[in-house]
């Protein structure tokens, strides 16, 4: 348990928390981040430049940590290309089939106690917790 | 549930428009907010993700806190948010409604789920790694894209053209 950061993570909970709070008092709407992104890839008239805005925001972030705050990046992982558009492949389509993913189901959906995002946060916890043991169990973490 | 929902019967009344540059900047913002929250929170680092998932292994419980966090705080705003007539700058607040727990949801949840843990990014710390031009995030940005097109191409497909 040598990574163990319970503090950062709590307090970048509440950012994230904070944020979801902000979409939903100021525009009415759920910070779903599958949602958002997929609905660019059928864009109604009028209904893009919110989803861009927002998407752009996340990327700035990560321009951000690359410039001052690297360490936000580490990535350890062992993962081949192939493995990582595999699994780019499962998560986008997932996502779009599921209607959500971590952030809609996860922060938004569990917070109003909605059955559906109960059900899909089990279901994707489950599915993560054995392909994690597949993968660095089984396999020996590389792949 | 059913008291948050209920709202006092009230007269409409005509919202003036929102400034178009503060809502832009709002979204942006907002954007940038939840960027910095998955950073300091750990979720962009694949490896962590994979510690999280990866019971069985040097467990690291951190993500858990992640969660915890972002829903206490969000819990302790949501009511008092939806008590509200409406938005601060739109008509209507926009809430999922449904409540059946179908094939599809299950599927969906169960392939998320997987590809989460096999590269240890979720949509939204992937569009952050991307913005940092990090290898990894970009390819999987793309695949993953290509895999939400992939399904909009299949649900038309099964239930025909709409």
């Amino acid at each position: 348990m040598e990574h163990f950061t319970p503090v950062a993570s709590t307090i970048g909970g509440l950012f994230i928390g904070l944020a979801a709070s902000l979409m939903l008092l100021l525009h009415g709407r759920i910070a779903g981040i599958s949602g958002i992104v997929g609905g660019l890839l059928k864009p109604r008239p009028g209904d893009v430049s919110w989803r861009l805005l927002f998407v752009g925001g996340l990327v700035v972030g990560g321009v951000v940590f690359s410039l001052f705050f690297p360490d936000m990046l580490t990535d350890t992982l062992q993962r081949s290309p192939l493995a990582v558009i595999g699994a780019g492949l499962l998560v986008g389509f997932g996502v779009r089939m599921g209607n959500g993913c971590t952030s809609g189901h996860g922060v938004c959906g569990l917070t109003r106690f909605s059955p559906r995002s109960g059900a899909a946060v089990v279901t994707f916890m489950t599915t993560g917790a054995i392909t994690a043991y597949i993968t660095q169990q089984l396999l020996g973490g590389a792949l | 549930m059913n008291a948050i929902r209920t709202k006092m019967p009230t007269m409409p009344k005509t919202k003036p428009a929102p400034n178009p540059l503060v809502q832009a900047a709002s979204y942006f913002g907002i954007g940038l907010l939840f960027a910095v929250g998955l950073g300091v929170s750990g979720m962009t680092q694949p490896s962590k993700v994979v510690g999280f998932l990866d019971i069985t292994g040097d467990w690291d419980p951190s993500l858990g806190f992640v969660m915890a966090g972002a829903i206490a705080i969000h819990l302790a705003l949501y009511k008092w948010i939806v008590r509200r007539e409406s938005p601060l700058m739109a008509g209507r607040f926009g809430i999922p409604t449904r409540r059946d727990i179908n094939p599809r949801l299950i599927g969906g949840a169960a392939l998320f789920g997987s590809g989460w843990a096999l590269g240890g990014l979720c949509p939204g710390p992937g569009l952050v790694g991307a913005g940092a031009l990090g290898m990894n995030a970009l390819l999987f940005v793309g695949a993953m894209l290509g895999g939400m097109q992939l399904f909009h191409m299949a649900d038309r497909w099964w239930n025909g053209t709409r």
